[in-house]
């Protein structure tokens, strides 16, 4: 079986600060990392390798840096690593960068495609689903689970806001996949090593089975118009007082509030 | 076709079970302004096994006009099959904008039609609004979002291509007063399926939720995050909350230690939730938490780190025990009601 991974790498939003005088994003001293879900699909596809053996290739659109996310996932054990470095596909939206991949993954054999549900910079969830259309395939999102047939069909779970859906999928699809799931294993010592001795091909957009005026800005059908930190409230009272205090001033203001 | 004759707003009207979704009402309140503003009609669609007795209720929340496609293809959701109906609903009335909601479903099926129709779509909007461009004096439509991670606010336009669609999440857009008897059109709409492509079938559902009543409909919220501790610690938020006449909600700290079912949990990965008051005891207030809740109208936080970010998004905080203040102020109440 051959199964494609798409990952990204992604600022770790959760380290991300305002700078507080210049009502700026800090971006410096932000590590990079392997998007979260992502992660869980490529841990879903090196489990699948494990069990049923295949072949696993890792594949993201990004600048050169991205390299570092590709030999991770070296370590943990994939046995292909592509980049998609060109300039053309700089400024991308969800719809761009869903056709570019979808044309790197044309010119591949595969079985089945792992993506992340959503990367964390941008939570918009859009790409699987986009990239799946683009290559007339069938997906299933928000997935937990999954396990291939006999017959090579692949028997899917994915969980909704108040359920968890068994779902059949007949042949070639694309999963997404929430990292909740899947706790990603660890990179090896050996693996680590290995994984810089191992080659990541590095193609541009003349590689891909694309039109190259849907690619990058020109692609894109949306445009960021204006961007902005987020504007706080005016912050609210704070006591540091006793309980007693503090009971009686919760109250007042419910009162007043007329919560209660 | 010219950008200019895509007319009117469509909100893909979700049900589940045969229930109509409130985040369905809830786009259609936001629609209704949106088409106002462009002097545009408000178009649902109804997708579903059964459903088409539900379409006028959708008229009393704000559509002009209800699309219905009934048929027992489309009784569960799945992704080519309403992506199908979707697209062929679009391309028949090409609409300026189209609305969905991102629950499960809509983030499943909203890029799939953006796809399809190459075009642009918006993801989880907090804010959508009809401008005015400065320099043509030409409506515009604009969907404003969070992005990494809450830090930063992004305003989207889709320029050049129709519709300009957007997701919203359950809870962030308000309905309409329900109009009883208002007058709309019903058309039942006839899908031509491609049974070809429908490669997914359900074999089983099985419902999880373990809460019978939906923590984004209470009025009152006693949250509880990490400085609760234990099931005990949230057996006095609940008691609080019982005098108070609300619910309680959690932060995910306490879902993913397990405490907590994910369906109580407010935030980026769980609900957004405005209610007339919320109570934030022992939550610290990470980003993803208060994009969950900071649209709330009155925020009480206890929490005994004065530094706590929560403090920030309060309009009242006490920095203290909630292990004690909870109970005392529980206690104080229970008095009250009894006087």
């Amino acid at each position: 079986m051959n199964i494609i991974v798409c990952i990204k790498q992604v600022p770790d939003t959760t380290e991300i600060k305002i700078d507080p005088v210049k009502n700026t994003l800090i971006r410096e001293g932000v590590p990079s990392i392997m998007n979260p879900d992502d992660k869980g699909g490529l841990e879903l596809a090196l489990q699948m390798k494990d069990k049923y053996g295949a072949n696993v290739t890792v594949i993201t659109m990004g600048p050169p840096q991205a390299d570092l996310i590709l030999r991770e996932a070296f370590a943990m054990g994939v046995d292909r690593a592509i980049l998609l470095s060109d300039r053309k596909f700089a400024g991308a939206d969800t719809l761009a960068t869903s056709y570019a991949l979808a044309g790197a993954i044309k010119t591949l054999d595969y079985d089945l495609i792992i993506a992340g549900r959503q990367a964390i910079d941008g939570d918009t969830a859009q790409v699987g689903p986009e990239m799946a259309e683009h290559l007339g395939l069938p997906q299933v999102s928000y997935v937990i689970d999954a396990e291939r047939k006999e017959n090579g069909n692949f028997i899917v779970k994915k969980e909704n806001e108040d359920s968890v859906q068994t779902l059949e999928v007949e042949g070639k699809c694309v999963l997404t996949v929430l990292a909740s799931a899947f706790e990603a294993r660890y990179m090896t010592v050996a693996g680590i090593v290995d994984a810089y001795n191992k080659e990541v091909e590095v193609w541009g957009a003349d590689k891909l089975d694309v039109d190259e005026n849907k690619l990058g800005l020109k692609g894109s059908p949306t445009k960021v118009w204006q961007s902005f930190p987020k504007q706080l409230k005016a912050p609210g009272e704070v006591f540091e007082v006793s309980e007693e205090e503090a009971v009686e001033i919760i109250v007042k203001k419910l009162k007043e509030k007329h919560l209660i | 076709m010219d950008i200019k004759d895509y007319k009117n707003v469509y909100v893909f009207a979700e049900q589940r079970g045969g229930m109509i979704q409130s985040v369905a009402y809830e786009l259609l309140g936001k629609a209704r302004d949106l088409a106002d503003a462009l002097g545009e009609k408000v178009v649902a669609m109804l997708l579903g096994h059964n459903v088409k007795d539900q379409a006028q209720s959708l008229i009393e929340m704000g559509a002009d006009e209800v699309l219905v496609a009934d048929c027992p293809e489309l009784k569960d959701y799945l992704t080519e099959q309403y992506s199908q109906v979707v697209y062929q609903m679009i391309t028949a009335g090409c609409p300026s904008i189209v609305l969905y909601g991102a629950t499960t479903i809509g983030r499943d099926l909203a890029p799939r039609i953006a796809s399809r129709l190459k075009t642009g779509l918006t993801a989880d909007c907090t804010k959508l609004e009809i401008g005015i461009v400065e320099e043509t004096g030409e409506k515009q439509f604009r969907s404003t979002r969070p992005a990494f991670g809450g830090n930063l606010m992004a305003t989207i336009l889709c320029p050049n291509t129709r519709p300009q669609m957007s997701t919203v999440r359950p809870g962030v857009m308000q309905k309409r007063v329900r109009e009883a008897g208002r007058k709309g059109t019903i058309t039942m709409f006839a899908p031509k399926f491609d049974t070809s492509k429908f490669k997914v079938k359900v074999i089983e559902t099985k419902m999880n939720c373990k809460c019978a009543d939906d923590i984004a409909d209470a009025k009152i919220l006693v949250s509880g995050g990490r400085g609760v501790h234990d099931k005990e610690g949230f057996n006095k938020l609940q008691a609080l909350a019982d005098v108070l006449g609300g619910m309680v909600s959690s932060s995910r700290a306490m879902v993913d230690a397990g405490i907590m079912d994910h369906c109580f949990q407010v935030g980026q990965t769980g609900k957004t939730v405005r209610p007339n008051l919320y109570m934030a005891c022992g939550i610290s207030g990470a980003i993803q938490h208060l994009a969950g809740m900071e649209e709330s109208d009155f925020i009480i936080a206890i929490n005994k780190d004065k530094y706590a970010p929560i403090f920030s998004a309060a309009d009242l905080g006490i920095v203290g025990d909630l292990h004690k203040i909870v109970p005392m102020l529980t206690e104080r109440l229970k008095k009250d009601v009894e006087k």
